[in-house]
């Protein structure tokens, strides 16, 4: 091991050696202030942040060919860090209002940041295996933070359960991947099945399936996404805020380099089953999406319409599905963080957590930056422009058409048609109804902060969509095959 | 052909031992049946070549992770389970999944009985080849893995002590 | 049938096993050890596919197979164990948000 490879996993490595330090660190920090921790983990992200731009044009692969760093996990590493940062600006009120102000929580939220990282630099789906784990394990420590609180701990052992069951999917499937290649290194993959087919085809299918079904529960993608709802609305909101925007993005991230890069060469075999996927998460999470009144669950139906869109991108393939998918993850995470942000300050108080729809009435004239930052974020869900969320649709249809999934660009467009059933429905909430909710909602400057960093950049990301997708692109090129 | 008869008894005791899992009424059963399953998993692994990962599996699983099973059990008084705990209650909805897997099963086996191939290989699998590999080759998921298992230790120690509040 | 083959079809069976398991058991620490069932599985079925290829690789993905699993065990033993002091259960028909 040599200072060469380590630097192939630089903002990981500083994540994990940061959140070891912060737990002895955190030692020393009396009870009353936790937020100094917040601050250290906040001072960690940063820093991991400044290593992408520095690090920015490198493709190499280390540690024997396990992980790379090239322009793509960079990119992935970026976005994390700024979900992430903006997450812990979020926790200080909220964390302090609801009682889990504890130390434990930055170190661990940085672990799972640095097993996140990870899924976009693993070349080995060995590391992708540990990767999983290493984000999965801290974040069912921190749905279930809330305890003794019932529907925080049931939240946890549910999201527990699923998520063990879905890594012996996943684990199964590399087995019998590693049975009939005879390897499990990305790399090594392409090359493989890129000559004549190898002579256990059934085995490969078989285990690329049980692969997918294994991510399909990370991304929550339908039919594997019963545990979603529940497990967000149970979970301390600032957990489902990070879960909802970094998780996915980290599981796509993972996703985009197995299949789209590794198995490139499967190509027929894998794309007809991920549109259906694509196909029946939009339905799902969408149709569901327009029953629900509380707005945290609606929340978790629409990231499971998400999930569907961002694979049509993957079932497009190539390099245009891949940037489309880049594009939308750093549309949708940035987006969906402003909407808790909002939830969360409206929940900072006293009071016990109330995510019904009803709170928000009234909204529009009590708390006009509030409102502002949810109206556009749901605009940008629904894909209006000039946010970000259109531009993401866009590419993602462009995408689909030019891989001759045209019918899957029309399911986008349809699907896209009735979530503005609900999206609309909270800002009509916000600025129609009049409301009876007047609990004062003490400011905070870290956490408007953090959603108006949110806000403009959704509106940012749709006006300068072309440089965005040119880093994005550069960034694709760059990736170790 | 006596060697296969040692492999079809122990694969039968193996899958006796996960049936008892997945219709023992008693909690602690199920976790000896499970013990057993593991057990047989060992010989499997000295059978293959595998003499260390033999003793790590009765060390690790056998000796830690199903004690602490048994401990967990017995300490929540959690033993008998309700007679309505058995393998007959399916919900309509999980028979997609129960079909994906017998696929997933049936195209195992035919991969397994259309090829030749598999023939056993020999390679050195002492104590001292696996730990060069482990600190060279796969230094990396070693570091990641012991990072892991720090994050691991650190959540269930949150999770289990009470606030001194 | 070789003695490979033989390893990976019994692995497939108890993977089959364990998935039942989870579907159908209630309890969530019984829940817990059918997943340990479907790990072990996969564990023999990378044993069997080392001596197929005669590499030592497959025996090191066990490794880290089973260190995964030790890690899993501890973090959800100790959620099993805190809701129990909560609710004096660990029936998962009892989770009463059950309804996804």
């Amino acid at each position: 091991m040599a200072i060469k490879d380590l630097l192939t996993v630089t903002a990981p490595a500083i994540c994990a050696v940061g959140g070891t330090l912060l737990l002895l660190l955190d030692l020393a920090i009396p009870r009353g202030s936790k937020s100094t921790t917040a601050w250290a983990a906040f001072a960690v992200i940063l820093l991991a942040l400044a290593s992408v731009p520095a690090q920015w044009g490198v493709s190499t692969s280390g540690f024997a060919g396990m992980v790379a760093a090239d322009g793509y996990s960079l990119f992935v590493d970026g976005l994390l860090a700024v979900i992430a940062a903006l997450t812990v600006l979020l926790t200080l009120r909220y964390n302090e209002a609801r009682g889990i102000m504890r130390g434990e929580f930055y170190p661990l939220m940085l672990f799972a940041l640095s097993g996140m990282m990870l899924m976009g630099h693993a070349t080995n789906l060995i590391i992708v295996f540990i990767a999983v784990e290493l984000l999965s394990i801290p974040l069912y420590v921190l749905c279930g933070f809330a305890r003794p609180r019932v529907d925080s701990e049931e939240s946890a052992l549910k999201y527990f359960l699923l998520g063990a069951f879905a890594s012996g999917f996943l684990v199964y499937g590399i087995a019998l991947i590693y049975g009939a290649a005879g390897t499990v290194s990305l790399t090594e993959l392409t090359a493989a099945l890129s000559g004549p087919k190898p002579a256990d085809s059934a085995l490969l299918y078989a285990g690329v399936a049980l692969v997918l079904v294994g991510l399909g529960f990370k991304v929550a993608a339908a039919p594997f996404h019963m545990w979603t709802p529940d497990v967000y609305e149970g979970a301390p909101t600032t957990v489902t805020a990070f879960m909802a925007s970094a998780t996915k993005a980290a599981g796509f991230a993972a996703i985009l380099r197995i299949f789209l890069f590794g198995l490139a060469p499967l190509m027929e075999t894998w794309q007809a089953p991920i549109a259906v996927l694509a196909l029946l998460s939009m339905i799902v999470g969408n149709v569901v999406a327009l029953a629900q009144t509380n707005l945290k669950r609606m929340l978790a139906y629409s990231s499971i319409a998400h999930a569907g869109y961002v694979l049509t991108g993957v079932a497009a393939g190539g390099d245009a599905g891949a940037s489309a998918v880049l594009f939308y993850l750093a549309s949708y995470a940035l987006t969906s963080l402003a909407a808790f942000a909002v939830m969360i300050a409206l929940n900072s108080g006293e009071a016990d957590e109330n995510h019904s729809l009803d709170t928000y009435a009234g909204l529009g004239r009590r708390k006009p930056l509030l409102a502002f930052v949810l109206a556009v974020s749901m605009l940008s869900l629904l894909g209006i422009p000039p946010t970000a969320g259109f531009f993401g649709k866009y590419f993602l249809i462009s995408a689909a058409i030019g891989s001759g999934l045209t019918w899957l660009a029309i399911a986008l467009v349809i699907t896209s048609v009735i979530s503005a059933g609900f999206y609309l429905r909270v800002i009509m909430t916000m600025y129609m109804r009049d409301g009876k909710n007047e609990a004062p909602i003490a400011g905070n400057w870290p956490r408007a902060f953090a959603a108006l960093t949110a806000t403009v950049a959704t509106l940012g990301i749709g006006i300068l969509a072309s440089p965005i997708v040119e880093l994005i692109n550069t960034g694709i090129k760059s990736i170790v095959r | 052909m006596n060697e296969l008869l040692v492999y079809i008894l122990l694969g039968a005791v193996s899958v006796v031992a996960a049936l008892g899992l997945l219709f023992s009424r008693n909690a602690i059963y199920a976790a000896l049946f499970l013990v057993l399953n593991f057990g047989v998993a060992a010989v499997f692994y000295l059978l293959m070549n595998a003499p260390f990962l033999a003793v790590i599996q009765i060390s690790v699983y056998a000796g830690a992770i199903m004690v602490l099973f048994v401990f967990v059990i017995m300490l929540l008084g959690a033993e008998q389970l309700p007679a309505a705990d058995t393998g007959v209650r399916i919900k309509a909805s999980r028979f997609v999944i129960i079909a994906g897997v017998a696929v997933l099963v049936a195209s195992v086996m035919y991969a397994l009985l259309t090829q030749s191939s598999g023939e056993a290989a020999t390679y050195a699998s002492d104590p001292a080849a696996i730990g060069v590999m482990l600190y060279t080759q796969y230094a990396f998921p070693f570091e990641a893995v012991s990072v892991l298992l720090l994050a691991a230790m650190v959540g269930a120690v949150v999770l289990t002590t009470r606030d001194a509040k | 049938m070789n003695p490979i083959n033989f390893i990976v079809a019994l692995s497939a069976i108890l993977f089959a096993i364990g998935v039942l398991g989870v579907l159908t058991r209630r309890n969530a620490i019984l829940i817990f050890m059918s997943v340990e069932l479907m790990l072990n599985a996969a564990n023999l079925a990378f044993v069997a596919f080392a001596r197929k290829w005669g590499e030592l690789d497959g025996q090191m993905f066990v490794f880290f197979v089973m260190t995964v699993a030790a890690a899993e065990v501890a973090v959800g033993l100790a959620l099993i164990v805190t809701i129990f002091r909560t609710r004096r259960s660990t029936d998962v028909d009892d989770l009463s948000q059950l309804k996804g």
